[in-house]
Formats: structure tokens, C-alpha cells, sequence
């Protein structure tokens, strides 16, 4: 029982995380159809970031946790944020009117790029970062204990704030307005004087930062990370976004949970070492069975 | 129009030069500028000014020469969907008809002349020209992003490590067997998938190209985990490449009592893989005329359109999605027995990466662009060893410039026109 309960606590702050990045693919499909290989690598460039912040931090002597995670956060969230949108400016909008298969290997391209940009430039060994919220809650449950760190309920409260300012930036205000309708509608958004070449540069924006929020919040739990790390946990956030349906928000999140507890109780019941493996067949088999996910709404095509 | 091509716009190329600037010392600047050493760090801002600078200059000369006449013809020649096939004259003889027996002539003479690093080079330039061969089905011609092309590669050379150590079964046996066994793997995984939505087909097929790298690394007792398995030698009619042959073997060299050459069996594998890429050429060449090619174009070119004519668009797929699969099988036995080991390492995602590079550099569809394509990627990493850390790099970099330049490949499609028989309309 005690071992159900922690795994599920560690299921939830992952698969938060999982909703958070799920966000970026969902926004971006959403909007212009096309899967973004390069996410999972936009959230690997924001965990290396974080880690510059928090050294950069400490060495100018910030030491209190609120000051190194605020400015950490806003550093990350920023920088990722123009990494998104410089992406789409240069590997997706001319792409805009080609064929099918373009964007997607463009993104596949940049995917390649960053890995070894990032790869060239700090070094193949994995960086880390050091505790910096230390900590433990204790519960007892029946004859076991449930251990739950400080970080873990930190990154919880974070996601969740992030999610709801997401929610309320789509829902009540004006570019959350015109993004729904670029969703809807492009072309009739554009006649109705929306530039929507603009608001999909957001939506990359948007997407990126709360990829960023996601960087920030992983790498405060496991501490380590290597240029690599953004491939892995691409396709699950892509796997949580499936399954929640693509195209929607509220689905991105739940897939994310949905995805992170199941994940967690298979890698404490099961078998930890084919956890991925578990991900990847659970992607497979949702495409194949539902492939509009638990949210989404199926596809038609229109001639 | 004219004036607009006449003056240039002074202004507008500064603020691009600058924005360009800003944009890059934000993305550049934490990375480049500040390396982590555990949990401090050194900073590099040498390395920053340089790429701000580059990114600068290069956004300015670009900006004022887009401002330029023949600026303006380029940005046309980008706006034009430059589609399709070219089409020659019928009769119209092609240049291949030269160089194609040359070509082969020089591939036959080559082992005798070549030493062993040659060969080896050209062995690994050959497997990766079948893999092309075999993706280039599948995403050039059928129009399927396959990223998990690295599963059936794997599951043919592990086949042939497998059914060697399990079964018993020799390279000749496995060849066969490892094509269907890819193609069967092709079956299960494309049946379900093929029938949705393309982009979907993509994140699949990378799934299963991982559970299937993580399946080998993990089930220790079966695989060997990431140690790897030998993996054995072709024979020639049962008899061995090797000075000795193990347990009443006869090494070739005892039979014909010649003398032993160590390079023989490169020499034998580069032979018998150069048939099996004639093979699979000329099988690619007549495929693309036949129904079922032309079925996998027009598929590409208008999903909904084939199916309103009444093409099974979910078989049409699937068949080269698994002539693909079996494609990549047996180039994985060659792999496996060209090195005589394997391990899962082989077999990561950065695989697929650079045969769907060798795909895409060559031109989706053009068989003489992915086989050029296939040996300049594997042999410039061998000539070029000091830019190693670069290589990946400028894979991704050439993959995206493609995509913007030339979507369609370096290498224009042409194809002969039919001439209508006289006393016919045209």
C-alpha cells in the first residue's frame, strides 16, 4: 500500500512535468498541424539553462531559494521562450506552404542541430545541479511510511500554477482569443484581421516557455541531466499529448498525469527497467485503438 | 515593382542586422558563453562574439542582397512550388546507359585492387546504400515518414546473431529469413497505423525503434544485453573464411589449395552485397512502373483523391512500408556479419536519423541521388575524421536547408514520355 501511495506521489510531479511539455506539442499541432520534433530538445536546452542560471546565481552570492528559483525562472522561461520563437522563424515558416513531409523533417533537422550544438558547446558528460530545497515530509501510512521531498511538492505547486495562468491566458484574454480562432479557423482569422503568422510565432513561444517551466521543475528533482535528455522525455510529453487528444489542453494535462501515474506504478510493480518501454507500447497502442485520444475530437478530412 | 528593385531599403537591412544580433546573443549567449564545471562554471564570451558577429554579418549581407534584382528572382524561385517530375522526350536516351555499365565494371574490378580499409569503407558505404534504397521506398516514394527505420535494420542483424546462437542457423539461411521477419515486423506495426493520419505514422515507428533498442539492451539472458553477440561468417557453399575452420569446417583455402588471404572475406561479403544492391536497384527501378509504384506516388502526391478512384490506400502503404522493412533487414544481417559482432548501440535513433539524411540529401525517390547520397555521407566522416564532433551538426543543418531549398532533393526526377501511336488525338 505504502509503495501504491509513493509511487502515485512520484507519478504525480512527473507526470505533471509530462503536461507541461505535453503542452508545447498540443498548442503547436493544434494550430498548425505539425508534430515539433525539436520540443523535447527545447526542453533539454532549458534544463542546461537552468543549470547556468543557479551557477551564475550563486556565484554573484544570491543564496536564498526564492531568489535563485524566481530568477532562475524568469532567465529560463525567457531565453527558451526566443529559442522558440527563433526556431520557427527559421525552420518552420518557410515551410509554411510546402509539402507534408517538409516541417517534419525540418524539425527532425533541428532536433539534430541542437543536440550537438548544445553537445559542442558544453561538453558530452552529464551536468548537474545541487540540492537546493532540502527537506522531507513523512507520512504514515498503515505499517510503511510515504516519503515526499520538499522539491516534489514544490514542482507540484509550480505545475499547477502554470497550468492555471496558461488556462486563464487562453481563456479570458485577448491573444488567448485570437489564438483559439487561428486554431479554429486560420484562414478566416487572417480575413478578420488577425496576423496570424504572429500568433502561431506565440503559440512556438508559449509552447517553449512552458517547456522551460517543465526544465526547471525536472531538474530540481533528479539534479542531473545530459544533452541527450530532451529525446526520451519528448516522446512521452508527445505520448501524454496523444493520449489526452491532440489539439487539446485540458487533455494535454490529464494525459500527462494519466501518463506519469501509470509509468510510476509500473516501474514500482513491474519492472523499472522497461518503463520506457512500457511509454513507448502504451503510444502504440493508443494511435492504434483511440487514436483521437480521451479528450480529443476524431478527425475528419476535408477535400 | 521596378523602383521597389532599383533602390535598396537602408533601414529595414540595419534593424534585420541588429534584431538578428540581439535574437542570437539570447539564444547563444548562455550556452556558448558559459560552460558548467560541475556546479560552476567558466565563462567563454570569445566564443559568443564570434557567433554574434557571424550571425550578424551574415543576416546583413543576406537582407541587402534579398534587396538586390537577383535577390528578388531567388525569393521567386522559392515561391514557385517547384513540383513534380521532369518529363524527357520519348526515346530519349539517358546518360546512364553509359555510365551504369562503367560503374558496375568498376565495382566488379574493385575488390581485386582495393586493401582491406578500402573495402571495409566501401562494404559500410553499400549497407547504407541498401538502407536508403529501402527508406527511400517508404518516405520518398510512398510519401511515409519512417522514423524507426533502425528497428528492422536491428531486427536483421540481431536475426542473424539470434538464430546463429539459438537455431543454429547460418548467414545464408538468415538472409531470406531476416527480410521476412523485418517485413512481418513491418506488417504488425504498419497495419494498424497506416490506416491514420500520416504525421501520427512518424512518432510511431520512433516508439517502436526505441522499445526495440531497449527491449535488446535490457532482456539480458536473450540478447546479451549491451555487451553485444558475435555474429558468424559467411560461408561460400560451407566453406569458411576463417585460417581454421572451427569443427570440421573446410576453409576455403584447403580446398582450393591456394593460398590463405585474409581479406577474402570482405571481399566475398562486398561481392555478395554488391548483387544484392544490383538487385534491389533494378527491383526499385522496375517497381516505380509498375501499378503498385505509381499507386505509391499518386498516394504521396493526393491521399484523398487516390481513394476516391478506389485505391486500397491502407495495403497500397503498407506494401512499402514492408518492402522497405525488408530492406533494412537484410542490409542488418550484412552489418552483422561484416563486423562480426553487434549490441544495441548500433541501433539508436541517430541512426535513422542519418539514413532518412541519406534519403533526403539524395532527393525523395531518385535511386542515383540516395546512392551518392549514402556513400558521401559514410565516407566523408572517414576522410574529413577531425570534424567528427561537427558531423551531426551539419547533418541538421543540411536537413533543414533542404527542406527550404529543395524539398524535392539535390537531383531532379526525370522520366521518359510515352509517345502517343499515330492517327491519335493527343
Amino acid at each position: 500500500m505504502d509503495t501504491f501511495i509513493q509511487q502515485l506521489v512520484n507519478g504525480l510531479t512527473l507526470g505533471s512535468v509530462y503536461g507541461l511539455i505535453a503542452i508545447g506539442y498540443t498548442m503547436v499541432y493544434g494550430i498548425i498541424g505539425m508534430i515539433n520534433f525539436a520540443h523535447g530538445e527545447v526542453y533539454m536546452i532549458s534544463a542546461y539553462l537552468a543549470a547556468i542560471s543557479i551557477a551564475v546565481l550563486s556565484f554573484w552570492g544570491v543564496d536564498s531559494f526564492p531568489l535563485i528559483i524566481l530568477g532562475t525562472l524568469i532567465f529560463t522561461i525567457v531565453v527558451t521562450g526566443v529559442y522558440g520563437l527563433a526556431i520557427e522563424r527559421v525552420a518552420y515558416k518557410p515551410l509554411r506552404n510546402s509539402t507534408r513531409l517538409a516541417p517534419l523533417i525540418s524539425a527532425i533537422g533541428i532536433s539534430l542541430v541542437l543536440q550537438n550544438y548544445v553537445q559542442i558547446s558544453q561538453g558530452a558528460r552529464q551536468q548537474g545541479i545541487p540540492t537546493l530545497l532540502e527537506g522531507t515530509l513523512r507520512i504514515s501510512v498503515g505499517d510503511g511510511f510515504v516519503m515526499i521531498t520538499h522539491t516534489k511538492l514544490f514542482i507540484l505547486a509550480a505545475a499547477i500554477i502554470g497550468m492555471l495562468a496558461l488556462t486563464f491566458m487562453i481563456k479570458s484574454t485577448r491573444l488567448g482569443r485570437m489564438c483559439r480562432a487561428t486554431q479554429q479557423d486560420r484562414k478566416m482569422s487572417q480575413i478578420l484581421g488577425i496576423n496570424t503568422d504572429r500568433i502561431i510565432s506565440y503559440v512556438f513561444v508559449i509552447g517553449a516557455s512552458m517547456g522551460a517551466l517543465a526544465g526547471v521543475l525536472i531538474t530540481l528533482n533528479y539534479g542531473t541531466f545530459d544533452f541527450y535528455a530532451g529525446f526520451i522525455i519528448g516522446i512521452k510529453a508527445f505520448t501524454a499529448a496523444v493520449l489526452g487528444g491532440i489539439g487539446s489542453l485540458p487533455g494535454a494535462m490529464l494525459g500527462g498525469l494519466i501518463l506519469g501515474v501509470s509509468e510510476a506504478q509500473f516501474s514500482g510493480m513491474v519492472n523499472a527497467d522497461y518503463k520506457d518501454v512500457f511509454s513507448f507500447s502504451l503510444l502504440v497502442l493508443i494511435l492504434i485503438f483511440r487514436p483521437q485520444g480521451l479528450l480529443g475530437r476524431p478527425q475528419v478530412t476535408k477535400v | 515593382m521596378s523602383d521597389k528593385m532599383k533602390s535598396i531599403n537602408l533601414k529595414k537591412v540595419l534593424i534585420d542586422t541588429v534584431m538578428a544580433g540581439l535574437i542570437a546573443l539570447i539564444v547563444f549567449g548562455p550556452i556558448v558563453g558559459v560552460v558548467l564545471q560541475g556546479y560552476d562554471f567558466t565563462p567563454r564570451f570569445d566564443r559568443v562574439g564570434w557567433i554574434v558577429g557571424t550571425v550578424m554579418a551574415g543576416r546583413f549581407v543576406l537582407s541587402l542582397f534579398l534587396q538586390t534584382a537577383s535577390g528578388h528572382k531567388l525569393m521567386e524561385r522559392f515561391d514557385r512550388a517547384g513540383g513534380g517530375v521532369g518529363v524527357k522526350p520519348p526515346g530519349h536516351a539517358s546518360i546512364m546507359r553509359w555510365v551504369l555499365p562503367v560503374l558496375i565494371l568498376m565495382a566488379l574490378v574493385l575488390p581485386f585492387y582495393a586493401n582491406k580499409y578500402l573495402l571495409t569503407v566501401v562494404i559500410l558505404g553499400l549497407i547504407y546504400v541498401l538502407l536508403g534504397l529501402g527508406l527511400n521506398i517508404v518516405v520518398g516514394l510512398a510519401g511515409l515518414l519512417d522514423l524507426g527505420f533502425v528497428g528492422f535494420y536491428a531486427i536483421g542483424a540481431y536475426g542473424l546473431t539470434l538464430g546463429y546462437e539459438h537455431l543454429g542457423l547460418g548467414f545464408w539461411s538468415m538472409l531470406p529469413l531476416a527480410a521476412l521477419l523485418a517485413a512481418f515486423a513491418g506488417m504488425l506495426l504498419g497495419f494498424p497505423v497506416l490506416r491514420m493520419h500520416g504525421d501520427y505514422l512518424a512518432i510511431v515507428t520512433l516508439g517502436f525503434g526505441e522499445i526495440i533498442r531497449l527491449v535488446l539492451t535490457n532482456w539480458v539472458s536473450f540478447t546479451n544485453g549491451p555487451n553485444g553477440m558475435t555474429a558468424p561468417s559467411p560461408t561460400f557453399f560451407g566453406l569458411e573464411f576463417a585460417r581454421r575452420a572451427k569443427d570440421g569446417g573446410v576453409p576455403y583455402h584447403e580446398f582450393f589449395g591456394i593460398t590463405y588471404n585474409s581479406n577474402m572475406k570482405f571481399i566475398f561479403i562486398y561481392t555478395v552485397l554488391l548483387l544484392i544492391v544490383l538487385a534491389v536497384l533494378y527491383i526499385k527501378h522496375r517497381l516505380t512502373r509498375m501499378p503498385v509504384g505509381r499507386a505509391w506516388e499518386a498516394l504521396r502526391e493526393d491521399e484523398i483523391a487516390c481513394r476516391s478512384m478506389g485505391l486500397n490506400h491502407v495495403l497500397v502503404k503498407l506494401s512499402a512500408f514492408m518492402i522497405g522493412a525488408s530492406t533494412a533487414g537484410i542490409a542488418g544481417v550484412f552489418f552483422a556479419t561484416y563486423q562480426g559482432f553487434v549490441n544495441p548501440t548500433s541501433f539508436t535513433f541517430f541512426e535513422s536519423a542519418l539514413i532518412l539524411a541519406i534519403v533526403v540529401l539524395g532527393g525523395m525517390g531518385s535511386t542515383v541521388g540516395v546512392v551518392i547520397a549514402a556513400f558521401v555521407l559514410t565516407i566523408a566522416p572517414e576522410l574529413l575524421r577531425s570534424f567528427a564532433d561537427y558531423r551531426v551538426l551539419m547533418f541538421g543543418i543540411l536537413m533543414v536547408l533542404m527542406m527550404i531549398w529543395r524539398p524535392r532533393g539535390l537531383i531532379r526526377i526525370n522520366r521518359i514520355g510515352i509517345a502517343p501511336r499515330k492517327g491519335v488525338a493527343p
